[in-house]
């Protein structure tokens, strides 16, 4: 492998670290280390953790050493990856923009001098990608925010956000999973949860995999709504091999 | 399937086991118990397998009245434990009558207790744990604390005479925990973020635990660390016993319901073998930090 770095998170996980910017080609390796590592079965690997442009691995150190495990992960060629030679999985997301799920809405058309409309067209036109999941279960980091509307966080966080909120922060756009405080602007919510401890599958979406949000009327979001609580509906998933 | 009703629950008493593992990319944390050793202690004790579900009562233990014969240890913190007003021993097996009860008090030394039951905790295992994690809803008795009026399942004692009488003769060395502790950390992941001058600080100065320190992460107060541009990286895993220093420079160390990503730098990892030492600290105690490679951390803990 060429320019990466290993260190340590303490004596039992291991930072494999591919860049230090979010770049499609980066996570692209990162997800491609995980993989080739699973398949590989190394001894003494715990678990797996990939993030935007590194991967935690959490390791036996009675089994394998920091050096040996470094040995190992470096005969993986990373020259090989490259982005978009998969299979993109994209979960179409139904999302009700503005109503009663998207009061920021409103401010962001005065911030950024476009009509919310032309907002929702450009969020909803967008395949993004799972670079990551982390902070809340089930929160996705999504890579692939149109620049024109990018917009700064809330300078005051909001103390409770509900579930199923869509949201803009920065140049990030995600969802929150469980009711949570955070600083995102809001611009609509989804009927879907992306966490159900309760679900078979807890976690709607894999990082390594794209999602797209779908504009839907607020009663097809009841009517979706009324199906998830019923455990029936299953979202539309499209595989689009570019 | 006898029962253990929970009087008192004390201040945080939940139900936890060794953690959960395998889920960390789906955004769910480790959790698990914050002091592996007293956890194992406690478990050896009543001759259970390792990896049964205990309580772990954090500063103050709690009441707990039995429905049946059992057979427990309580480990870790001196919370002074009694059964029915009479004070019972720590480390060793307590045989523990149907409706007898429980009770514990405030910490006298340490911070976190360990009761352990023979046959372990009969409460379902959500994604490969028992472990309770709050924040995520899951493990334990319906991902919450334990409250007064829940009653917690346990298997019912079928042991012989005999096998009773072999737990029950086991013993342990109680353990006695320190207010003000050396810790050895292996420096890294991002400790290049950090000037010589704040890296000195690090390890050259007392911190003491804050009143803000929980499950998810301890926040020491004493000197700021120093960064060179600032401790903005992107985020990246956070493993237990992460040492993430924020734009304050005051280090927050991170423990058993971290969150499994963050966006600070860090300076260096706590080595796994002194945690249990660490996490039994309350607000006020101190701690001392000292460099260690991770060749040498890991060289030690395989000593083990």
């Amino acid at each position: 492998m060429t320019n990466v770095k290993f260190f340590p998170a303490g004596d039992h996980a291991m930072v494999v670290e591919f860049g230090s910017i979010i770049a499609e080609n980066i996570n692209q390796k990162v997800h491609a280390l995980a993989g080739w590592i699973e398949e590989k079965q190394i001894e003494g690997v715990v678990e797996l953790l990939p993030t935007f442009r590194s991967l935690m691995i959490y390791y036996d150190c009675h089994v394998v050493s920091f050096e040996r495990l470094k040995r190992k992960v470096s005969e993986f060629d990373d020259t090989k990856v490259s982005a978009g030679a998969e299979k993109k999985k994209i979960t179409k997301v139904p999302c009700c923009y503005g109503a009663r799920f998207g009061s920021d809405l409103h401010d962001m058309e005065k911030i950024l001098g476009i009509d919310k409309d032309e907002i929702i067209r450009i969020h909803s036109s967008v395949c993004y990608k799972i670079y990551m999941l982390g902070f809340l279960p089930g929160f996705v980091y999504l890579g692939g925010l149109d620049k024109r509307i990018e917009v700064p966080r809330l300078s005051s966080p909001r103390v409770k956000i509900n579930p199923g909120s869509v949201g803009i922060g920065g140049n990030q756009t995600g969802v929150y999973p469980v009711a949570s405080p955070g600083g995102w602007r809001l611009i609509g919510g989804t009927p879907l949860d992306f966490y159900d401890p309760d679900r078979e599958k807890p976690i709607l979406c894999n990082a390594g995999e794209y999602i797209r949000f779908v504009p839907i009327h607020i009663d097809e979001y009841y009517d979706i709504r009324h199906l998830v609580l019923k455990g029936q509906y299953e979202p539309e998933v499209i595989y689009d091999g570019n | 399937m006898m029962g253990i009703k929970v009087v008192f629950p004390g201040p945080l008493s939940t139900i936890q086991d060794a953690g959960r593992i395998g889920f960390l990319r789906a955004g769910i944390t480790s959790s698990g118990v914050m002091d592996q050793e007293a956890y194992e202690a406690a478990n050896q004790l009543v001759g259970n397998q390792s990896g049964e579900a205990v309580i772990e009562a954090t500063l103050m233990g709690p009441t707990l009245e039995f429905e049946e014969d059992a057979i427990v240890a309580v480990t870790g913190a001196d919370m002074c434990p009694q059964v029915d007003g009479i004070g019972a021993a720590m480390y060793e097996p307590i045989y523990i009558k149907k409706g007898q009860k429980l009770t514990m008090q405030m910490a006298v030394n340490g911070c976190r207790s360990y009761i352990a039951v023979h046959g372990g905790m009969d409460v379902p295992v959500v994604m490969n744990s028992r472990s309770t994690n709050i924040k995520c809803q899951i493990g334990g008795l319906s991902g919450r604390a334990l409250r007064a009026g829940d009653r917690i399942p346990v298997p019912e004692l079928t042991c012989s005479k005999e096998e009773i009488d072999r737990i029950l003769s086991r013993k342990m060395k109680k353990v006695h925990y320190d207010t003000n502790v050396i810790i050895r950390v292996i420096p890294g992941p991002q400790d290049d973020y950090f000037t010589e001058a704040g890296k000195r600080t690090f390890f050259n100065s007392t911190y003491q635990i804050s009143v803000d320190s929980d499950r998810m992460g301890f926040r020491l107060e004493g000197p700021e660390i120093e960064n060179k541009n600032g401790v903005d990286i992107v985020s990246d895993g956070i493993a237990f016993g992460a040492i993430q220093v924020p734009p304050s420079g005051k280090p927050i160390v991170l423990l058993a319901d971290r969150q499994t990503t963050g966006g600070y730098a860090k300076i260096g990892n706590l080595y796994t073998g002194d945690i249990p030492k660490f996490v039994q600290l309350k607000p006020g105690d101190t701690v001392r930090f000292q460099k260690i490679s991770v060749e040498e951390a890991q060289a030690e803990w395989n000593k083990k």
